[in-house]
């Protein structure tokens, strides 16, 4: 197969005369034990054309797709006056006679091919499953009609991926394994559930390449997606959703270029990009930053140097993780660190934290030795830097409360507090620092929201008051608008106190809206490296232009 | 990507099984503790007009050879077999975690000795390790106890091994860490309370399991010997006449089946909503 090129794609888009839709949905609602979560929606989805449903989590779009094959869930009350497959009433089928329709006349593809994807059956297996159940050809002829399919959604080597088992294959060829199945039976509508979100920027390019195809084959592709510049790549139609409701739904141009209702102008608004640099993204505020404090360009903070990290595998193959990085980051400043996964970028963080002992090579914490100190001197210089998970439930304990947690990190600070009614005070004050209030002290993280639970992982970052914060993908669990609280939260705690920051990101619209200077990793090792609007203006490495020609992104007007 | 959370409380509803295990368990602990508040006779009160009679309004489970009334003896039973249960499982719990905790932390060349250990231990069955130990020290409570507790620790201290590499693994761990606290300080405030969660149901289930092994062992003569009233003793001593009076072997079988059932269903229970509330 040739990858489509960007032409072909915008080719597919040109809007094709309106004809009589495929897939109809008349004020569909879907109710989970007497919660409704989908409230009356109506859409259709033609031949040849694209309508994307986005949201937020908790939106209702994620049920409303498995609505459409028949899959809502044990527990669940569906309702609508209209789902129609082509004239076909679909609204009152038995499970029985779904299985007949589902995979022959609706294709679905769901976000993660790795939990999707039965492990212990071979690929190609998986991916003829359809016709298996449909009763098409013979084993032989299967076999071979997968590999088919695999060469056709751009698999190399397809007969010998077939033979492999799911995971042992990468995260894009896998969700290329799934779409391959999904359209196995050449479904005349194919329903996409967050189909690009588990990926690598570039390989999510290829997905949505794949898709563009089979679109202007002729399919009718409804897509589930949180992230409206992936949307802009494919969909010909946006219907945005908030609490079980279209808020806004209309032409691609329309919703994202020239949006009426104010959820939609938020969401546009909290997307991170070059052009949010200096502002805050929660629309209402958008006042610029505060003054920032200036960067201390003689004082580097954190100089790592010549770092290199080295796993031995149980095959006893060594791999290089990080292999020779070096960077500085001053006082005042955020360096950001960008790559895809396995480039090496939460090892470096690790070892710039001395949580990972390098190989080879140091980092030094304001000019005097911190990795290669033993772990007891090390410690009680711990305090000047903290650190921000991505993933903000698992790094608190289950058992303890959020002032617990809060006054156990006060403790291990620069100034201990003295009695526990300051511990209380300097909790509460804390709190209050990153938006949440003292009704959340006796609450356990387990009950809060991910936009909460990560602002609790940044004041107990905080809280020992470190003059550098490692940042490792701080937003990438949350959100759009709570991405967008919580880096306003980041850059204005950096204007309020001077904390220097290593941010560490997958997301190029983040790191660009985040950093001062940025490192380029791939493969473990620094590619390209350089003040942020520079290198994005003007990549100079070919994978840093190769990453940022893979960027959906809105033009902004 | 839009998980339904079920709300917390559905997780706590109580099931019909569980409502009867605690009512169960909570009969045997008043068995454990005040035995005469649930029976006014003598457990040993010999009554030789009165031998071997079937179950009656006088005697709920018939009487003995002895004409011992075979409630109350099932009843004051309850203290021998719930205390061999709790001793082996604490014995067991003890040998577990030490070890457990010894492997899954030193990592490296001592945990592969111990797993390796552990693994053939665990091969070796509980029965042959307490027929070995009784044939040594002869039949007795505490041999009974110490041979039903180290048979069984080996499957335990894997299971604490496993729990000690789940949890270093965690977040908080690292953040823990992160905030400077020493290896100690993050073992005690953070590894050991989380690596011992599921153990506290995994002891409910285990103490059922040790009255079973118990109870096969004095019915093979090999534990605590007649006349105590431990359960498994009162089905060796009513083996004898099994043909006549089958109520001696059929009451206090049914009475084990009973009680390790409800400890059994009960452990499941706590180890279901611990599961929840750490996720």
């Amino acid at each position: 197969m040739t990858v489509p090129t960007a032409a072909a794609s915008a080719a597919g888009r040109v809007a094709t005369e309106p004809q009589a839709a495929l897939l109809s949905v008349g004020n569909l609602r879907v109710a989970f034990g007497g919660r409704e979560v989908v409230k009356g929606i109506s859409f259709d989805a033609y031949p040849g054309r694209c309508l994307a449903i986005v949201g937020e989590s908790g939106s209702g779009k994620s049920v409303t797709a498995r609505t459409l094959v028949g899959l809502t869930g044990a527990g669940s009350h569906v309702a609508a006056d209209r789902i129609e497959l082509d004239g076909l009433d679909l609204a009152t089928r038995s499970e029985r006679s779904w299985r007949a329709i589902r995979g022959r006349d609706i294709g679905f593809v769901l976000q993660d091919a790795l939990v999707s994807l039965d492990q212990l059956r071979r690929v190609g297996d998986e991916v003829a499953e359809p016709l298996r159940v449909h009763h098409r050809g013979t084993r032989a002829s299967r076999r071979s009609r997968a590999i088919e399919l695999l060469e056709a959604v751009g698999v190399p080597e397809p007969s010998v991926k077939a033979r492999q088992r799911p995971y042992e294959l990468s995260g894009g060829l896998r969700q290329r394994a799934l779409i391959a199945s999904a359209i196995a039976l050449d479904p005349r509508v194919l329903i996409a559930d967050e189909p690009t979100t588990a990926l690598d920027v570039t390989v999510q390019a290829q997905v949505l390449d794949l898709l563009a195809e089979s679109k202007s084959r002729g399919t009718a592709i409804i897509m589930i997606s949180h992230d409206l510049s992936v949307v802009a790549r494919l969909a010909d139609e946006v219907a945005v959703m908030r609490e079980g409701e279209i808020v806004e739904h209309g032409p691609v141009d329309e919703v994202l270029y020239r949006p009426v209702h104010e959820y939609t102008k938020a969401l546009l608004d909290a997307i991170p990009s070059e052009h949010t640099r200096g502002t805050r993204l929660v629309r209402g505020t958008s006042a610029p930053r505060r003054t920032r404090r200036p960067i201390d360009a003689d004082r580097p903070l954190l100089s790592a140097r010549h770092l290199s990290k080295v796993y031995r595998g149980p095959d006893r193959v060594d791999r290089t993780v990080v292999d020779d990085v070096s960077f500085e980051l001053f006082a005042g400043e955020t360096l950001g660190i960008v790559g895809e996964s396995g480039s090496g970028k939460t090892t470096t963080a690790g070892i710039a934290l001395a949580l990972i002992p390098p190989t080879a090579g140091e980092v030094d914490l304001d000019g005097s030795a911190w990795t290669s100190l033993t772990p007891g001197r090390r410690r009680p210089i711990r305090k000047r830097i903290g650190v921000v998970y991505q993933d903000p439930l698992s790094s608190f304990d289950p058992r303890w409360t959020v002032g617990r947690i809060l006054v156990d990190a006060l403790a291990k600070g620069k100034r201990p507090p003295s009695s526990r009614a300051e511990a209380r005070d300097r909790v509460v004050r804390l709190l209050e620092q990153v938006g949440l209030t003292a009704q959340h002290l006796e609450d356990a993280p387990l009950r809060l929201s991910g936009g909460q639970r990560q602002r609790v992982a940044i004041a107990r970052a905080l809280a020992p008051e470190p003059e550098v914060l490692v940042c490792d993908e701080p937003v990438s669990a949350l959100d759009v608008s709570i991405q967008a609280q919580v880096l306003d939260l980041l850059t204005d705690l950096q204007d309020e106190l001077g904390v220097s920051y290593l941010f560490i990101s997958h997301d190029l619209g983040v790191i660009h809206h985040m950093s001062d200077r940025i490192l380029v990793m791939k493969d473990g090792r620094v590619v390209e490296s350089g003040d942020a609007d520079a290198v994005f203006r003007n990549p100079q490495h070919p994978y840093t232009q190769r990453l940022l020609t893979a960027l959906p992104r809105l033009a902004r007007a | 990507m839009t998980a339904i959370a079920l709300p917390y409380r559905a997780a706590l509803r109580l099931r019909p099984a569980t409502v009867v295990s605690v009512l169960v368990v909570a009969v045997l602990v008043v068995a454990l503790i005040a035995p005469g508040l649930l029976t006014t006779r003598d457990p040993n009160a010999i009554d030789l007009q009165s031998t071997l009679l079937s179950p009656s309004w006088s005697h709920w489970f018939g009487t003995d050879d002895a004409g011992r009334d075979l409630y109350t003896r099932v009843v004051y039973g309850t203290r021998e077999s719930f205390g061999i249960g709790l001793g082996a499982t604490a014995l067991a719990m003890v040998i577990a975690i030490v070890l457990g905790f010894v492997a899954g932390l030193a990592r490296g060349f001592v945990d592969t000795v111990l797993s390796r250990i552990l693994d053939v231990a665990f091969a070796f069955p509980v029965l042959l390790l307490a027929l070995l130990l009784i044939a040594i020290r002869g039949p007795s409570l505490g041999t009974v106890i110490v041979a039903v507790g180290i048979g069984s620790a080996p499957g335990y201290a894997r299971m604490v091994r496993g729990q000690v590499l789940h949890v270093r693994q965690a977040g908080y761990i690292q953040a823990s860490h992160a905030l400077g606290h020493t290896r100690w300080a993050v073992i005690r405030q953070h590894l050991f309370p989380n690596a011992m969660r599921p153990l506290v149901a995994m002891m409910t289930l285990g103490i059922g399991q040790s009255i079973v092994w118990a109870s096969g062992l004095a019915f093979l003569g090999l534990g605590v010997a007649p006349p105590s009233p431990e359960w498994g003793a009162l089905l060796d001593a009513g083996r004898a006449a099994i043909t006549t009076s089958p109520w001696l072997e059929i009451l206090p079988g049914l009475v084990i089946v009973v009680a390790t059932l409800a400890l059994t269903s009960l452990g499941r229970t706590l180890q279901h909503r611990l599961e929840g509330a750490a996720r």
